[in-house]
Formats: C-alpha cells, structure tokens, sequence
C-alpha cells in the first residue's frame, strides 16, 4: 500500500539517546556548518513564505487588514469554505474511523486493495480530481442530462464544491486512526468484551480514548486541507464571485486583480488555521510520547 | 461450574495447535494447563473463553453446549498475560467497567457498584491507588487490578493466560502464594495458562501436561510429578537423568548399550555411596559439586562416559564427605523405562 | 489448504464498518474515477495520441516532470541533511524548527503560491537580489522548481527521520573501532540504512509535486510551450470545452500517478516501514 503525501504521526519515542560518544561525533565545526545549512533551507523555504504572507498583510496598517473582511465577495467565500469544511470534514471523520476499524482490528481478503484505494486522492492531481466531478455531473457530462432534466446543479454550484472537497481530504483521518489502531492491538477490546460490554460500548468507552490525540490531529489538518484545497475546486467551482468562490479561490481573484493586501489578508487567515494545524500536531505528538514513555517506564519491575 | 472440553481441533492456517483435545474439568477446582511454547495451551484457554473458536469439537458448561456462544455471552473472567487494562481508566474505573456496561435493567445502582469495587480493591490490597492509573503501577499491583477487574462481574470461571510471565521472580512467588490463598476463599472453577511447571505443581489442584497440541497427562501434581506416563512429562516437570535402558522380568536396568529404550531417572532419586550395596549400581566419577541451597548438587561421569547429575540432602552431603574427582557408587530408587519412539 | 476469506473474529462491527467503508468509497472515488475512463473511451486510439502526444502537451510533461525530479532531488539531498540535524544534534529553536517542516502539508496551495511568486517576483525580497545576478527566478520554470521544493519538502525529512532515530549507535561505535573516519562511516554504513527511506521519501515527493496546481500556477508563467504546467493545460482545455482532450490528458496524469503507485509501494517495503501489522498464526499459545 502507498501513502503518498501523508506525515505518519510519529509517536515521539522517550527520549533516544543523542549524546554523542567520542566515537561518534563529528568535530564540532562540521556540526555547526551543517546545522547552518540545514537551518538556512529551512528558513528560506519555509519561514520567509510565512513571514510574506503576514508582512504583506498587514503592510498598510491594521485598520485596511480589518476592511478586507468586510467586503461582502470576501465574507461569502470565507461562509462558503467554512460550510464546505464542515460538510466534508464529519463526513470524512466517520469515514475515517470506520475504515481505520475495519482495517485494524480485521483481516480478511482484499484489505490491502482497500488500503490502496483509500490512498488513491493522494496520488491523483487535485485538478483531476475535480475534473472526475465535472465528467461526472456536467453539462456535457454522464449525468449532466438527468440532472438538468431535474433543476439539480452540482458542478458550477456548492454541491460540487463540497463533493470535491471530500473527495480530496477523505484520506486524512483513516490514515492517522489507522497506524494507532493498529500498533494498539485487540486485548483492551478483548477484555472488555469478556467483561460483557457490546461492540458500541467497547469502540466508545476503550477503543476511541485510546486514539483520542491521533483523531484529534486528523480532524485538524482534514479541516486545514478542505478549507485550503484549490486545485480541485477551482475546476469544479465555476469561479461565480459571492457564489462560488471558496477563500483559496477568492484570494487568486485578488491576487490576480493586483489587491495584494486583501489577497493576503484573506491568505493570513488560512495560514493561522495552518499554524494552528502545526501546534495541535506537536501537541499530540508530545502526549503521545508521554503516555508511551509511561508506559516503558511503568514495565520495568518497581519495588512496590 | 463444571467445564468439558471435547475433540477440540484448531489450526492456523499451516499450523495445527490442537488436535484431538478432550479435558474435564470439575467444579471449584484451579486447574493448571502446563506446557512449553506452542503447545496450545493459550489456544486452548481462548477456546474456553470464547475468545477464539475451534474448527470442531465442542465446549460445555455444566453439560451445556456453549460452543458457539461469543465471550460476551458467556460470563468467564479473563486475564491476560499482559493485563489489558484500559490504560486511560483508573484503578477504580478498570474494575467498575464490567458492572458499568451491563444494559440497563441489569446494572446495579452506581453505590453499590461503589462498594463491590472497594471491597475487591480491599482484597487485593490496593485501595490506596484506587485513583492511579495502570501505568503508574507495578506490574503485580497491575495484575492484581486485572485480576479484580475479572472477579467484578462474578463470573462463574475464571481463566488466567500466563499471569505471572512478565514478572520478577520474587513476586511471582508471592502472587502465586496469593491466588491460591484467593481461590481457596473464594471457590470459583479457575484455569490457568503456564510453561513453569513449579508454578503449576505448587498452585494446582489439577495439572493437565500439554505438548504439540494434545494433552500428554492429566492428574494432581503428585501424580504427574510421581508417576509420569509419558518420557516428555518426565522430562517437563523436574530434572531428570535419561541412560539406556531395559526391563527384565518387570524390573528396569540402566545399560550402557543402547537397547532401542531410554531409561529415566529423578536426580534425588539416585544414591551415592562409598561401598557397592547390592546389584543394580554403577561407578561414577564426580566432576562438580554445588552445595550451596538447601540441596546438595553433584554432577559425575559415570563409567561408560555419561553424564549423570544428582541431588542429595545436606546431611548426606556431609556424611559422606563427598568431594571433586572421586570414585563413587550410584544405585537408581526408581527408574521408568520407555520406547524411545515415545520420548521425543 | 482452506482459502479464508475472513479470519472469524471476536469483535464486532466488520459488517457495518465494511459496508460503510465500501459504500462511501465507492460513492466518492470509484463511481467518479471510472467517469474518467467512460469518458476517454468515446475517442479513438488516434484521436487520444494525438492529443496526449501534441507538442503542447509535450511541452507541459517537460516542465511538469522534470522539474518535479529536480525538485524532489533536491528534497532528497535536503532532506536527509535536515532529518540528520534534527535528530542527531541539538541547537536553539530545535523543535520549533522540527514543527515547521509540516508547514507544506497544513498550508493551502494558494497562499504557498502567492507568498512564493512574491518573494521571487523581480521586486521581491530573494527576487531582488536574484535579479541582480542574472537570475530571474519567478515567470519561469526555476519559479516552477522552487515552488515544487516547497511543497515536497516534508517528505524527505519525515519518512527518514524515524530511520534514523532507530539507528543503533553500536553500529557507528563498531565502525568506528575497525578504524574508519567519521566521514567513511557515515557513507558506508549510514547512508545504505537511510537509502530506502530516503528514495521512498523522493517517490512521494516526485509524485505530489508532478500533479500540483495551486502554488505552481502563480509563480509559472503559465505560457503555452514554454512555461504550462499538465495540470493548467487541463483546466484551459476545460474552458475551451475541449472535454475529451482534457480527459485524455487527464488519463494520461492517472495512468502515471498509478505507475508511480507501485513503485512506492515497493520501496516502503523495502525500506521496512509498514503500517500493517501482518496476522501472526504461529505466535507461541
């Protein structure tokens, strides 16, 4: 099974021992230049985009920052990201944690097949992707007669925006529930099976707090990617200002309209989202590695 | 509660890990189910719990077929070898949980379900850490928080895989001593999963001796230990000396040519005098003696070159004032013979 | 032997979580995917090459793949130094620094797009003094690169990271006893172990970069034959309802995403990271 485009949530393991033996150190100079190298890549490939984002934003004062959202195009985008959003992303959480049931505690034939087609939006352009939707639902496409037969708009229209927006996040939750799950085995569920609880029972009360960070960060970056997608959505989207646009398509409208203050003051927000996504990221990792370094810990005999 | 196991076959995929298994066991006893990994000896608890399921054969509970009743259904207490405790409950909360998810016309008001917890937490000696969660607890305080989890919803068998695998010796001991002491108290029909064959000698009532898949013997420990039937129950429980061997008129011999026959021999089963004392001896030489412990260890090469390891009170040990490289006399007490197809 | 189509299980739920999970998998992906194929098939052989293989599109597969390798090699080069920095040595900011090498994943395409062709733009702060030496990195397909680099940066570092956390330093330790040089260590012991996970690493990033859109689309030029990405041809042969001719190149894209499918796959066996847990039958019971 492939996982293109996927962070693995790394539990981060108690703490791995980097002290470096004399043995195994490089001189001290080496260390520092590759260090510096490896710094300088990153800020210039990541930090200075972050900072031109916030600095063009707020280039010509708070006060133009804040009347960028009170333009109405811009307040109906930001209203149709987050109704996209929050169609797609509670949909694709019980997607998601189906899938990472089925596959964790089950096996039976065809599952890696399953796990192959669960990552098949990662491998598939965003603009195929939201071409699929258009072939599919057009006027010209397979179903496009039907659906103008009965009045029914969905590409050009919100319902393929949300459709395309689901098709591209959906992997994101099974695929961060799925590592989890696994790596926790079937006892707890055992357990409380012999003790009388039910399937519901058992997922809700053992099975769910037990996943409870690796779900959280799904959602998260699932939410930070629906709200940001793009490519798929400016296929499907028809690019109706106050209708159709979505934020990432609203800020292409500016942006190419040359109001580069209120492109990126709409860009800010989404780049908070993404910081926000990176922050709960490195909570749960942190949590994580505190209940697995407990739990090492707590294996070696004490005296009681 | 009265369990019956019969013609239990179960394979996974290429692999067989019962054939043929039949076992009785009767009500209010602690059973030990004793033998080295892959005997099937876990398969065969899984089984009884419902936690797995054999491709035939069938399970009953007080002469009721339950065999294809799932393990919610059928009331057994598990404990599993690594506990399984809902790592983000507490103390309190593992052992409340089997009484918390009965549906509700079966669950009992939450103060009553307050008091059986404290009760158990009483009996296994942790009410201080009642609101501890299980990774902040030592691996015996965790199997006993298992063990009183199990007993909460009063089943009527209780079925332990390995409980005391993953401990020190010295508190394998203890809870060892613990869960007799328990079980005498409270009388419920108990299997247990082990490969340390003084363990199940010393906490059993009854022993079943399993290898490959089947059941070699079953018996209390003084009969699978006295009068083993099989060579690898033999050689399973105790130390034991293995020479070539035959019997004449109903009596065994040791040989030193091979005769198609091994003859088994318990070390402390073997005297050793300065003096030949009638027939049926044999010279050796010691090589080794370690008499630090309660008993003497000697190990010797006898005349034909075999090894031959014996054990003797301290007494003894200074009667004769036994020492490294000398000359001895070895007479068998007790010796079993058997085909050497059979001992494998 | 017994063909088992499902091992019996204890726990409940397998009817339900399949049907679900089938069900909606089917709704979302496999019905609208096989569009794409239902579509293609109502143009003939010759009309599809022509098509797929027209100098435009030619042009597009140029720009898209090739810079899409140079990108991901770079990432590989970057990557591995970056992973080896992060985990081997310890300076300021550390974790701050390991936080942001998600950024790509959490931010939209479209603000990574803007910000770039800004910062390179002639008048930009790197685009400035870029400028002054010659180089004119946005409206090009060097902009083209750098934006890929972006965008498949966290690949690298993240699929060799945990490699390199497991490392055991013994093995460092007993190179180092035979005699070798920190340097010889480091290339023929270290690299061979991290090799896999970084090519995995480069597969992924080489995939994602050849069909993005959104961060590219601002810094490209977007001129046909020159600097057109294969996705924008799509979307401009939608506008002109040139369906068919967006499908076939669409087609083409699918055919090589899933090409490049296997290939990843194999190497994340190769380099030992699977997720699945594979059934145990002979555990010791």
């Amino acid at each position: 099974m492939a996982s293109v485009a996927q962070t693995q949530f790394r539990a981060a393991l108690a703490p791995h021992s980097t002290a470096a033996g004399v043995a195994t150190s490089e001189p001290a100079a080496v260390r520092w230049v590759l260090i510096g190298i490896a710094v300088a890549f990153l800020a210039i490939f990541l930090f200075l985009p972050l900072a031109v984002v916030f600095g063009t934003a707020f280039q010509k004062g708070i006060e133009v920052y804040f009347q960028v959202f009170r333009d109405p195009d811009t307040q109906a985008a930001i209203r149709l990201t987050l109704l996209a959003a929050g169609i797609a992303v509670p949909l694709n959480v019980v997607f998601g944690v189906s899938a990472a049931w089925l596959i964790g505690k089950f096996e039976f034939f065809g599952k890696s097949l399953l796990i192959t087609l669960i990552d098949l939006p990662f491998s598939v352009s965003p603009v195929v992707a939201g071409l699929i939707y258009v072939l599919l639902f057009g006027l010209q496409g397979l179903l496009g007669p039907w659906l103008i037969a009965h009045g029914i708009r969905i590409v050009f229209a919100v319902p393929g925006i949300v459709l395309a927006t689901i098709f591209v996040t959906f992997p994101f939750v099974a695929r961060e529930l799925l590592p989890m799950i696994q790596s926790q085995g079937n006892d707890e569920e055992e357990a409380a099976l012999t003790l009388g609880a039910g399937g519901w029972q058992t997922f809700f009360r053992v099975t769910l707090p037990n996943v409870k960070w690796a779900l959280i960060y799904g959602v998260i970056l699932c939410n930070a990617r629906a709200m940001g997608e793009f490519g798929a959505v400016s296929v499907v989207s028809g690019h109706i200002r106050g209708l159709t646009d979505t934020m990432p398509l609203h800020i292409e409208i500016l942006y190419n309209d040359y109001q580069f203050v209120a492109a990126f003051a709409v860009a800010s927000l989404l780049a908070l989202l993404a910081l926000a996504t990176l922050v709960v990221k490195s909570i749960a990792e942190w949590k994580a590695g505190q209940e697995s370094a407990a739990q090492t810990a707590a294996d070696t005999e004490r005296p009681q | 509660m009265s369990i019956s196991v019969r013609g239990i076959r179960k394979n996974f995929g290429q692999f067989q890990a019962l054939d043929d298994v039949d076992l009785e066991i009767p009500d209010g006893q602690l059973v030990a189910l004793l033998g080295p990994s892959g005997s099937g000896k876990t398969t065969l608890l899984r089984i009884i719990a419902g936690l797995e399921f054999a491709d035939c054969g069938t399970v009953q509970f007080d002469g009721r077929d339950i065999s294809d009743q799932s393990a919610r259904d059928r009331h057994v207490g598990f404990v599993f070898q690594h506990y399984a405790l809902f790592r983000h409950m507490t103390v309190f909360e593992n052992i409340a949980f089997g009484l918390r998810v009965r549906p509700r016309l079966l669950r009992p008001p939450e103060q009553e379900i307050r008091d059986k917890v404290n009760e158990l937490l009483s009996l296994i000696q942790l009410k201080n850490q009642a609101r501890r969660y299980p990774s902040q607890l030592s691996g015996g305080q965790r199997q006993r928080v298992a063990l009183a989890r199990a007993l909460a919803v009063e089943p009527a068998v209780l079925l332990l895989d390995e409980p005391f695998g993953s401990l020190d010796a010295k508190v394998r001991q203890e809870l060892r001593h613990w869960l007799r002491q328990l079980h005498d108290k409270v009388h419920i029909t108990s299997v247990f999963v082990t490969h340390d064959q003084e363990e199940a000698l010393e906490v059993a009532d009854l022993v079943a001796v399993m290898n490959e898949g089947h059941i070699e013997q079953v018996g209390n420990p003084e009969e699978v230990y006295n009068r083993p039937v099989t060579p690898f129950v033999y050689n399973f429980l105790g130390n034991v000396n293995i020479f070539h061997g035959r019997v004449d008129d109903g009596k065994a011999y040791i040989q030193e040519t091979d005769t198609g026959n091994l003859a088994f021999v318990r070390p402390h089963l073997l005297e050793i005098t300065r003096q030949p004392n009638g027939a049926n001896h044999f010279r050796a030489t010691t090589t080794h003696i370690n008499s630090a412990g309660p008993v003497v260890k000697v190990d010797a090469i006898t005349e034909w070159g075999a090894p031959v390891h014996v054990e003797m009170s301290q007494e003894r040990f200074q009667a004769l004032r036994l020492a490294k490289n000398e000359l001895v006399f070895v007479t068998p007490r007790d010796i079993a013979v058997f085909g050497k197809e059979r001992a494998s | 032997m017994k063909f088992v189509l499902k091992r019996r299980s204890i726990l409940p739920g397998f009817g339900l979580s399949l049907g679900f999970t089938v069900f909606y998998l089917c709704l979302i992906v496999l019905i609208p995917l096989s569009a794409v194929f239902i579509k293609t098939s109502t143009l003939t052989w010759h009309q599809f090459w022509h098509v797929v293989l027209s100098p435009r599109a030619l042009a597009s597969y140029r720009l898209s793949f090739g810079a899409s390798l140079i990108a991901a090699s770079i990432n590989m080069v970057f990557g591995v130094l970056v992973a080896w920095v992060l985990v081997r040595y310890d300076f300021p900011l550390k974790r701050l620094f390991d936080s942001v090498i998600d950024l790509p994943f959490a931010l939209p395409t479209a603000v990574a797009g803007i910000a770039l062709t800004t910062i390179y733009a002639p008048n930009g702060w790197l685009g400035r003094p870029l400028a002054a030496l010659g180089i004119k990195a946005a409206y090009t397909a060097l902009g083209v690169t750098i934006a890929l680099t972006f965008i498949g940066l966290p690949f690298v570092v993240r699929t060799v990271q945990p490699v390199l956390e497991d490392l055991d330093k013994e093995l460092e330790e007993a190179a180092a006893s035979l005699g070798a040089r920190r340097w010889q260590t480091f290339i023929r012991v270290l690299l061979p172990t991290i090799l896999p996970a970084a090519l995995t690493g480069f597969a992924m990033a080489f995939a994602r970069a050849v069909g993005e859109y959104g961060s590219v689309i601002f810094i490209a030029g977007n001129m046909p034959m020159r600097t057109e990405i294969t996705p924008l041809l799509i979307i401009t042969k939608l506008q002109e309802y040139d369906y068919a001719g967006a499908t076939a190149i669409a087609v083409a894209m699918l055919v090589v995403s899933f090409a490049l499918l296997l290939p990843i796959n194999l190497l994340q066996r190769w380099s030992g990271s699977r997720t699945e847990r594979e059934p145990d039958p002979v555990e010791a019971r």
